[in-house]
């Protein structure tokens, strides 16, 4: 069966390149980079080359890197890392209402533990008012943490902006960057930001090692109390492989970046103008320019998201939805909703999000596939002759699920 | 995640449509949670004798409502009635557990179809 992946926001493939800067780390250099003998020479080595790496990636020193285990974990060491260090000083804590669960269920932790938390709007395209977060900020206002790219629509934030505001005001900015990573430059200087987060598996390095950028200066109450490592702010012996990795995958995306989005660029537009020229009722969510180049989230109204990744599947293209099928939750996808989106239209959402591996004939193959698929389904759905028949959508009472 | 049976009814889903001068319509679910199945039934002599579904929602939605569709055909009024949620789920071989409560309403579209039928006939 033919194969398709287009859910790289999701995870990637690890990279040929990356996959053999780890190797030896997995056979023979198997030692502890913290011992003091000859087995430890080659990994040490090897986390220290990986630091130089990812600092030539930030623009950053390498005592304001510290290595994790992944994304999730350098979100939680920023939010509750600052929090706790800051925490005489004020309780208050800006973000967004679209972030990654990673910060926002950090975040509605720590308002179980007295902090005050302003989730920020955004408008119908995704975007943010800065005059907002300008208003919200507080004397107590100690954090606040934004993410750089949307995980469902690619929306871009304008962070150096945010991070400008921050500075003025005397408050720590952090960004969960970790869509942006590979996507986006991210030179920590110009985007302002004291702490960044980035995971490896979203840029074609393995999953179970992430990296978080703090600026130097920046206080940080450790989650992992351990050894010595990672200049005691995470403790535990490192995963030299998937450092390893990491760096090298800095690398190569930052040498590939420029011409990879220009080309995936081309594709996701074809696809989304090709879904729009052919299939009926089709909406595209996020902000149309200020998006990251490889990622469409698109409704198919009156038909639910789960439904249409059964069928792709089935067909062999791997995507995802913001439909709460898919989830395991029952609420559909915070960010569509929070959008301005009806729970009904975003249980319709698809994300295409393409990535290395994809070519024009990929799109095609969806292009052909797809029209049929969300016909057959309409034609079962009760909403779609509703809509037929009074020519729009059905308005259906508000309650929860 | 799906049983094979599952992917058999979401596949081909038996009954797809809507009954005729239907004797009874039941409609449940709230698109806001993902799920809207709407159920017609065609009655003779207390006989289930036609039945179609219309699903807007995910694979074990629209497999449940396929099959409440073939258990109910030709049965009884009295046998539909005792046809539940959890015998459809059954009859499928199983719903993973997030499905069992948010997707599993055929037999309830089946029995608001009943009762919309009963309601008919009194009136």
């Amino acid at each position: 069966m033919k194969k398709i992946y287009m859910d790289h926001n999701a995870t990637t493939p690890v990279h040929p390149e990356v996959f053999e800067e780890m190797l030896p780390f997995l056979k023979d250099e198997w030692g502890n980079p913290s011992s003091i003998h000859w087995a430890a020479r080659a990994p040490r080595k090897a986390i220290d080359d990986a630091r130089e790496k990812v600092c030539a990636f930030l623009n950053c020193s390498p005592v304001e890197v510290i290595f994790t285990s992944c994304g999730s974990e350098s979100d939680n060491l920023a939010i509750k890392g600052v929090a706790l260090a800051k925490k005489s000083k004020g309780n208050h804590i800006i973000t967004t209402r679209v972030e990654h669960p990673a910060v926002l269920n950090t975040c509605k932790y720590l308002e179980k533990e007295g902090f005050d938390v302003t989730y920020l709007d955004v408008d119908s395209e995704g975007l943010l008012s800065l005059d907002r977060l300008r208003e919200a900020i507080t004397p107590k206002t100690i954090l606040i943490t934004i993410m750089y790219v949307n995980n469902e629509t690619g929306v871009i934030f304008p962070i150096g902006d945010i991070g400008k505001i921050a500075k003025e005001r005397d408050i720590t900015f952090h960004t969960d960057a970790v869509q942006a990573a590979g996507k986006l430059p991210l030179d920590v200087k110009s985007l302002n930001c004291d702490l960044l987060s980035i995971s490896g598996h979203k840029l074609y390095a393995p999953k179970g090692v992430g990296a978080l950028y703090a600026k130097r200066g920046v206080r940080l109450v450790p989650l992992i109390h351990g050894g010595h490592h990672e200049r005691n702010r995470r403790g535990g012996t490192e995963n030299v492989a998937g450092i390893a990795g990491l760096g090298r995958a800095v690398e190569v995306a930052a040498r590939d970046m420029e011409k990879e989005n220009e080309r995936l660029k081309k594709l996701r537009d074809r696809l989304h103008k090709g879904l729009v020229e052919r299939v009926p009722h089709v909406k595209l969510n996020g902000h149309p320019e200020k998006r990251v180049a490889n990622t469409l989230n698109i409704s198919f109204e009156f038909v639910e998201g789960e439904s249409l990744l059964l069928n792709l599947d089935m067909l062999g293209v791997a995507a995802s939805s913001g439909s709460a099928c898919t989830s395991g939750s029952l609420e559909p996808s915070h960010v569509l909703l929070a959008l301005g989106l009806t729970p009904e239209v975003s249980h319709g959402s698809v994300r295409f999000s393409m990535g290395k591996s994809n070519t024009e004939e990929d799109i095609d193959y969806i292009l052909e596939k797809m029209p049929p698929i969300v016909e057959r389904m309409r034609s079962m759905s009760p909403l779609w002759d509703e809509a037929a028949k009074k020519g729009g959508a059905i308005a259906f009472e508000k309650k929860s699920c | 995640m799906y049983s094979d049976k599952v992917m058999d009814h979401f596949t081909n889903p038996r009954n797809v449509g809507e009954v005729p001068d239907a004797d009874g319509v039941g409609t449940v679910g709230n698109p806001a949670c993902g799920d809207i199945m709407k159920l017609t039934i065609k009655v003779e002599g207390g006989v289930i004798k036609d039945v179609k579904f219309k699903t807007f929602g995910c694979g074990a939605a629209i497999a449940t409502s396929s099959m409440v569709t073939e258990l109910v055909k030709g049965k009884s009024l009295e046998e539909a009635e005792k046809i539940s949620n959890a015998t459809v789920a059954e009859a499928l071989d199983g719903l993973p557990p997030v499905k069992m409560h948010c997707s599993n309403l055929a037999a309830d579209a089946l029995h608001s179809a009943i009762e919309d039928y009963k309601r008919r006939v009194a009136g």
